[in-house]
């Protein structure tokens, strides 16, 4: 009895060892256990706090007791909270429009360029993407400071009169969004190069044959074949643009008059300068649905036209 | 293998023969007996300013044997503030830390009470002001002892030259070297006619009025001048008043004499203005004027350190003290008490004041009269008056007396400089102050 026991035990201790072995030998198996550190890293860096923020969100100010969503209920009846909302949509909205047609047309340029030319110029009109953002707008800072603006230098030899660069409410935003404009635009180039490279050139051949005009060309031929890369780009910096902190930090601190503040600049003014933490938290988490509502739009069309094509 | 077994009687006995020895023996202070402390003091922007902090607690560390960590750390990039609030966060961090304006009170739950400690520091140096009190002593409890390093009077700073040759007004005539003011004169009226001949004499007054603590902080004198109240102490929004819509014309008044882009204003504006030559007076403690001395000796040669001027209901100046505190969670509190006593003792203050050549300034009313006051230069006596050291001025801070979570807030939001910005710019008074009261309205949640 003992020994068919045994036996049994063994057989069993058998297929668990096989089980495992095949498990392990599964593509998926492995797959998740090398992805396991990202997972791990992602959860320990991105979830834990993303969680810990909706936490946060849901305190008194004194952070003794739970408001469910009291604070958000409080922020929609703030008229600042209204301007950062209008802010923050403008700057990222129009900084990515400028982005997008910028990238387009010098993707254009460089695309047009001698291949033996054309890496210099992908290495030199890459260069403001490469510098970290606050050491440049730090450089942005001095071109448009108050008292001694370089720019109003210059312009004040041409007998034009100093402009309020970050004095102004509308100049101080004309100024954020440029900045943006200026270090973003060259990632859209870059993407937009690759992907007027992959456009195969049989399809503008053919389009020439048919007497299609330039912008016919671009119109039916280059717009379409790069229509996911253009979505998927502007969503990708639609998402960055509008959790911009550094730039509006470092050129305006939001001022004059919470002019130029964003969701995430006005987040750190009422959090940890003003010591509110749980509304800080709830400012910063404004942007999620705003944002999961552009990515499903964008990524449902994306799909879309996968399954189209 | 040879085992060898203890018995049960031998183990008895020879336990007993170590603790008795432990019991019996002497106790020997060697290296860090009584601990470790940590640590985290304000990163002084005067060179070699640390130093002096450095060599106090290391000689206090040497006589107290603990073993002390000391991190300055930087208000640059609020890395300082930063550390504070995951400190707090964390419950876990430094024993002591250095905390400014509002901070005591904002983490009132979480620090230890130092009434013992600043009973002592009263007794030998002298009362504290009434800002130093208010900020401090929290619901009848001090929370934090005021700091040397780092506190600081932000007093007009004015050109003598300039000022003689557009507005006709000698200023050390008025607050001369090593005697008391004799400034009846140097009233908000004189300040804005003078503010306006030096307009019109192409050098203009620097005072901003953006939302950072230099531009706050001189609204803030200005509205204690007129008696302008937001909040009163009980909590409640006061802000239409007569008092508010005074300040506010004058601050409107004001604008059109400063620089058109004033709003733009952070705390390093007026300092280049005044640096560049531009400027013929701005808000500031001495740190312009020893940046003058560095870089533009000509500039500091003319640079005079003085009193507010006088409004309707006094003559205020902005203080803004750093403390240290210590937080609850600590493991050593009684060490850090010990410390926050060495570094309180006269002589201590004054070896910080001197690294921070007279930048630095203690609380307490028998510390303002060191030399490095009176001797600096150029010129001779430039600082005299820096310290306040005839009481002439009642050192304020911008939003007092509004309890201090609603304070803190109107301070670090700039309000009162958004109303006057909003003001100058041609927002109706009432809209103004219908703006600020729903913006405080919005401060009062708990």
């Amino acid at each position: 009895m003992a020994d068919i026991a045994a036996r049994n035990t063994a057989i069993l201790e058998g297929n668990r060892r096989g089980g495992l072995h095949r498990l392990m030998q599964r593509k998926s198996t492995i797959a998740f256990l090398m992805a396991l550190p990202l997972i791990v890293l992602l959860g320990v860096l991105v979830a834990y706090p993303a969680g810990y923020a909706v936490w946060l969100s849901m305190l008194n100010k004194s952070m003794t007791k739970f408001v469910g969503f009291g604070n958000f209920e409080f922020l929609f009846k703030r008229a600042t909270f209204w301007d950062v909302f209008f802010q923050s949509c403008l700057f990222a909205i129009s900084a990515v429009i400028f982005k997008a047609i910028i990238g387009f047309v010098v993707a254009h340029f460089v695309h047009n360029i001698p291949t033996k030319g054309q890496r210099k110029w992908r290495g030199m009109l890459l260069v403001p993407w490469v510098i970290p953002p606050a050491m440049s707008t730090l450089a942005w800072l001095w071109l448009f400071d108050p008292s001694y603006s370089a720019i109003n230098w210059v312009l004040m030899h041409f007998g034009i009169d100093r402009i309020p660069w970050t004095g102004e409410a509308n100049w101080a935003r004309f100024a954020v969004i440029l900045v943006n404009i200026w270090v973003g635009a060259p990632f859209f180039m870059i993407m937009y190069l690759a992907a007027l490279k992959s456009v195969p050139e049989q399809l503008y051949e053919a389009a020439s044959i048919d007497g299609a005009t330039w912008w016919q060309r671009i119109w039916y031929v280059t717009l379409p074949m790069m229509r996911n890369i253009i979505a998927i780009t502007a969503l990708f910096s639609l998402i960055v643009t509008f959790a911009n902190f550094d730039i509006v930090r470092i050129l305006t601190a939001g001022g004059p008059l919470n002019a130029t503040h964003l969701f995430a600049t006005w987040a750190f003014k009422v959090g940890i300068e003003s010591g509110d933490i749980p509304l800080g938290a709830a400012v910063s988490l404004f942007m999620v649905p705003i944002l999961a509502v552009a990515a499903a739009f964008i990524l449902r069309d994306i799909t879309k036209r996968g399954s189209e094509v | 293998m040879v085992s060898k077994k203890v018995s049960r009687r031998r183990f008895v006995a020879a336990t007993t023969a170590m603790s008795t020895a432990f019991v019996a023996a002497p106790f020997v202070r060697g290296a860090y007996a009584a601990g470790k402390l940590s640590v985290g003091f304000w990163d002084h922007w005067v060179p070699g300013a640390n130093k002096a902090t450095e060599d106090l607690i290391k000689e206090w560390a040497a006589q107290e044997k603990v073993d002390v960590t000391i991190d300055f750390i930087t208000s640059q990039g609020n890395k300082l503030l930063l550390t504070t609030a995951a400190e707090a966060q964390a419950k876990s961090g430094h024993d002591i830390l250095a905390m400014n304006t509002f901070l005591p009170a904002r983490y009132a739950d979480q620090l230890v009470p130092m009434d013992d400690l600043m009973a002592d520091l009263i007794k030998a140096n002298g009362n504290v002001n009434g800002t130093v009190e208010y900020l401090g002593k929290i619901n009848g409890k001090w929370l934090a002892i005021p700091a040397t390093v780092g506190s600081q009077i932000k007093g007009p700073c004015s050109r003598i030259d300039l000022l003689k040759k557009h507005a006709g007004i000698d200023i050390q005539a008025m607050y001369p070297a090593g005697a008391p003011p004799k400034a009846d004169d140097w009233t908000v009226d004189t300040f804005l006619k003078a503010a306006e001949a030096c307009h019109k004499g192409g050098n203009p007054f620097g005072i901003g009025l953006g939302t950072t603590s230099d531009n706050v902080d001189t609204i803030g004198a200005f509205f204690h001048a007129f008696g302008a109240v937001l909040v009163n102490a009980k909590g409640d929004i006061v802000v239409k008043n007569d008092q508010v819509r005074q300040a506010l014309e004058y601050y409107k008044k004001l604008m059109a004499f400063l620089p058109a882009d004033v709003p733009a204003w952070d705390d390093a504006s007026n300092n280049k203005f005044l640096v560049s030559g531009q400027g013929s007076l701005i808000m500031n403690p001495p740190s312009a004027w020893a940046v003058a001395k560095r870089d533009a000796p000509q500039v500091a040669e003319q640079c005079w350190t003085h009193g507010f001027p006088v409004g309707p209901k006094g003559r205020y100046a902005p203080f803004l003290p750093f403390f240290w505190g210590t937080w609850n969670f600590s493991k050593n509190q009684s060490a850090a008490k010990s410390l926050l006593a060495h570094l309180s003792q006269s002589s201590s203050a004054e070896k910080m004041v001197n690294a921070s050549g007279g930048y630095d300034l203690p609380s307490f009313e028998k510390l303002t009269t060191f030399k490095v006051w009176a001797e600096a230069e150029p010129p001779k006596g430039t600082l005299f008056h820096y310290p306040n050291p005839y009481n002439h001025q009642i050192l304020s801070v911008a939003a007092a007396p509004a309890p201090h979570k609603i304070a803190e807030q109107i301070y670090n939001q700039g309000i009162q400089t958004m109303m006057a910005v909003r003001y100058y710019k041609g927002e109706p008074m009432e809209k103004v102050l219908d703006w600020a009261a729903s913006e405080i309205e919005g401060f009062m949640r708990n």
